[in-house]
């Protein structure tokens, strides 16, 4: 067995609410994170996979420090050992720790794509852009061009390249593939793999799973704003027997390939989450004892997960 | 009794190099045909050209032999990628269903649509959640032909199934010609009876 | 909770605003004519306990005189930026709707925006034979450009939405589309614009009527108010100006935050605070 890595990332017991107006003058909050679990190790890719509204892109918001002012966090986002505080965050991201945003809006209208790629380094690292853009398949003189000239799939090129640029320890690419063809996909997550493997620690964030299930190291599975398993890769390559938690092997049997089976219900809302486990409304499993209380994070088999069952 | 699009050339402007040359495509009614081709080709104006969302330089669409009509509901209906564009962000999410012209409860029944989500405005559903009602839309408007493109691209995947299990069954039932513009291969084969690439 | 929330802002605020003005309208309505009577024997008093702002040359009160003025200029106000609001949402979604009327309507918005106000509505309430309709007239023909700028840009990007051409393939009508899509959206613009207009179009009723193109001199207005006071300032009467000029600031000030706490409302960023 391969030595488990130092964490570079470590959160445990996130929690995120949001101040909202419930009805008039009545404002209530909601929590769109509860009890989350998640750690990044340098050299590694891990993939959050989940269905929308699973608080999947907040997490990476809660780790730049860039959520709105009606959010309020609580508990602890470890980075490198260190807790990462407000000060901490506003010093390492865009240097230690670099986003791939979700919106292609993140780029800015008025600076031509090349400018905006090399950011604020010095010298600028021209000769690196020129070769980061010909791998992702941009056009010679892309660098020259405005924002509102590319089409989705070369903006959100753009925007991994950036990323990639950083000598960052720490990537965060929130869905960096959708708009690219396949094989641009794949280059993108080639150099993903290129820089975990020259020791960042990446973090892929997409509801494609079939891509996660490919590239990445470790896996962790977010529902209503939780995880509810974290496994290797290779366990969801193998199939639903390897997984340990129901939802991730509905995910599994949901795949077009693999059967194309739905699940009846849908994922609860914040401000009308169930009592005790977040799954047990759907779980085909579910006993009393999981309509009461939150399952606790368990160590099953070389993965986490959260269910009183998985085994 | 078919879609067809004979020979259709388009561009947005004069100076503008063409998007689709000549392209032509039949889909019989009961049948279900998958586009696949990688971005950048045209698929998607080729299926807002088949809706009659834009109109072709040249070229001609017919619906069951008749071009399609400039008002009242039109037989093809198309479902975007986008759900939440696809909805006015100030309606309730009852006034999308009831914009089909129908308001029963089987079809958002099947979709597995929660009574309780028709009185939420787009904002604070998922977009999983709102698809399903712009699928319900389409489906309760009586078309005859379906054009989905991507409609379960940004979708997790369990969302997906529901989705495609749904408008499957429906299109059978009701004979209805459905196109299926995806770039993922396993969707195309567990959904299509024929697949062309453009 | 303490603090108060924004909606609880604006709410506060929006009390606090339409019970000063009806107020004012009330009391300027009220208040019998003899209050503001000249008066020889109490000529040019500073403040006092039976007047607050003192008297005028005339002798008249000049807190009575300044209550019926705002009164008058509140009913401008609100009449002149209505008929402007109007004005601009008809303009902006028609020029919006074709391209014809696009080009005719951004042709008048620009003249009008190329002259200075104060100018035009000069011209406009001269023309008109000056008075209360002049006046009305001149302000709500020139304040509506750029709200209709606003709202046809509104017009033109809804009309791009994707769920307007559905609208229009499940086979709704224009003029269903237009009542059910457009015009709910164009709402908040409508009354925000409308809150940021008064102040100008009340500011407007002032200057012009202290240049003696706006309301009757007998008319107990803000503007002739001050222009009147230019005559015993050099007396030393300093609070024939100050006070009512200071009354009208509050008044202005008021709708002007209400005005940006609205805008703020309706702004998704600051939406939730």
């Amino acid at each position: 067995m391969e030595q488990k890595k130092e964490p570079l990332l470590e959160i445990r017991d996130l929690s995120v609410s949001f101040r909202m107006y419930s009805r008039g003058l009545k404002q209530t909050d909601l929590r769109v994170i509860s009890d989350l679990d998640f750690t990044a190790r340098s050299g590694e890719i891990t993939a959050i996979a989940g269905a929308s509204g699973s608080g999947k892109s907040l997490l990476s918001s809660a780790v730049l420090g860039i959520l709105p002012d009606n959010a309020s966090v609580c508990g602890r986002i470890y980075y490198k050992g260190r807790e990462l505080t407000p000060d901490l965050q506003k010093k390492l991201r865009g240097t230690e720790i670099a986003l791939v945003p979700q919106s292609v809006a993140y780029l800015d209208p008025l600076m031509k794509t090349g400018e905006q790629a090399d950011g604020h380094r010095k010298p600028r690292p021209t000769e690196k852009r020129e070769k980061l853009f010909r791998r992702l398949g941009l056009p010679e003189q892309t660098e020259y061009l405005y924002p509102f000239q590319l089409s989705g799939g070369m903006a959100r090129r753009i925007l991994v390249s950036s990323a990639l640029l950083t000598d960052a320890q720490l990537i965060i690419a929130d869905e960096p593939t959708p708009g690219m063809s396949l094989e641009q996909a794949l280059e993108a997550l080639k150099l993903f793999r290129e820089m975990a493997d020259s020791g960042s620690a990446v973090v892929l964030i997409t509801h494609d799973i079939d891509l996660a299930f490919e590239f990445a190291d470790r896996i962790s599975v977010f529902y209503a704003g939780t995880t509810v398993e974290t496994a290797p890769a290779s366990d969801f390559r193998k199939g639903p027997d390897a997984l340990r938690h129901p939802y991730s092997r509905a995910l599994w049997r949901a795949l077009p390939q693999n059967g194309f089976q739905p699940l009846d219900g849908f994922q609860p809302y914040a401000g009308a989450l169930p009592e005790g486990c977040l799954f047990a409304p759907r779980c085909p499993h579910r006993t009393e004892k999981c309509t009461v209380q939150v399952p606790p994070s368990r160590e099953v088999r070389g993965g986490e997960v959260r269910c009183y069952y998985g085994a | 009794m078919a879609l067809k699009a004979e020979n259709i050339w388009f561009r947005y402007n004069r100076r503008d190099p063409w998007i689709l040359e000549n392209q032509s495509i039949t889909v019989e009614k009961g049948e279900r045909l998958a586009l696949i081709a990688p971005s950048g080709r045209g698929k998607s104006t080729l299926a807002m050209i088949l809706a009659g969302y834009l109109k072709p330089s040249s070229g001609q669409v017919l619906a069951d032999g008749r071009p399609l009509p400039a008002k009242g509901v039109c037989p093809v209906q198309m479902i975007f990628q986008h759900p939440e564009k696809a909805v006015n962000p100030r309606w309730r999410l009852r006034r999308v269903l009831e914009e089909s012209g129908r308001a029963d409860r089987i079809i958002p029944d099947l979709l597995g649509i929660e009574p309780a989500w028709a009185d939420r405005f787009p904002g604070e559903l998922s977009g999983g959640e709102l698809q399903r009602f712009c699928v319900a839309r389409a489906l309760m408007s009586g078309a005859d032909y379906l054009i989905c493109d991507e409609i379960s691209t940004m979708l997790d995947v369990i969302t997906q199934a529901r989705i495609w299990e749904v408008v499957l069954k429906e299109a059978d039932r009701r004979n209805m010609g459905v196109i299926i513009i995806t770039h993922n291969r396993h969707l195309a084969l567990k959904t299509a009876d024929r697949i062309t690439e453009l | 909770m303490n603090r108060l929330n924004r909606r609880g802002r604006t709410l506060l605020l929006l009390s606090a605003a339409a019970l000063t003005f009806a107020g004012i309208y009330a009391l300027g309505l009220l208040l019998p004519e003899e209050a503001a009577a000249a008066s020889y024997l109490d000529a040019g008093l500073p403040p006092s306990f039976s007047h607050p702002f003192g008297t005028d040359t005339l002798g008249r009160d000049l807190l009575a005189r300044t209550i019926k003025g705002l009164s008058v200029s509140i009913t401008v106000g609100i009449f002149a930026s209505l008929i402007s609001a109007v004005i601009a949402v008809l303009a902006g979604a028609a020029a919006a709707g074709s391209k014809t009327a696009d080009a005719c309507i951004s042709w008048l918005t620009d003249l009008v925006m190329s002259v200075p106000h104060t100018i035009l509505v000069i011209l406009i309430s001269f023309a008109l034979g000056r008075g209360m309709t002049g006046l009305l007239a001149g302000i709500a023909a020139t304040h509506w450009c750029s709200l209709a700028r606003l709202i046809r840009a509104e017009v033109l990007q809804l009309r791009a939405q994707q769920y307007i051409s559905i609208s229009r393939k499940l086979g709704k009508t224009g003029g269903w589309i237009l009542i059910h899509h457009l015009l709910p959206h164009l709402a908040p613009q409508f009354f925000t614009g409308l809150l940021l207009l008064f102040p100008h179009a009340v500011l407007h009723e002032a200057s012009v009527s202290f240049l003696g193109f706006g309301l009757p001199p007998e008319q107990p207005a803000i503007g002739i108010i001050l222009s009147e006071s230019m005559r015993s300032l050099s007396a030393g009467m300093w609070w024939s100006a100050v006070l009512p000029g200071l009354t009208l600031v509050l008044v202005i000030l008021l709708t002007d935050k209400l005005g940006e706490q609205a805008r703020m409302l309706l702004d998704p960023f600051h939406a939730q605070e």
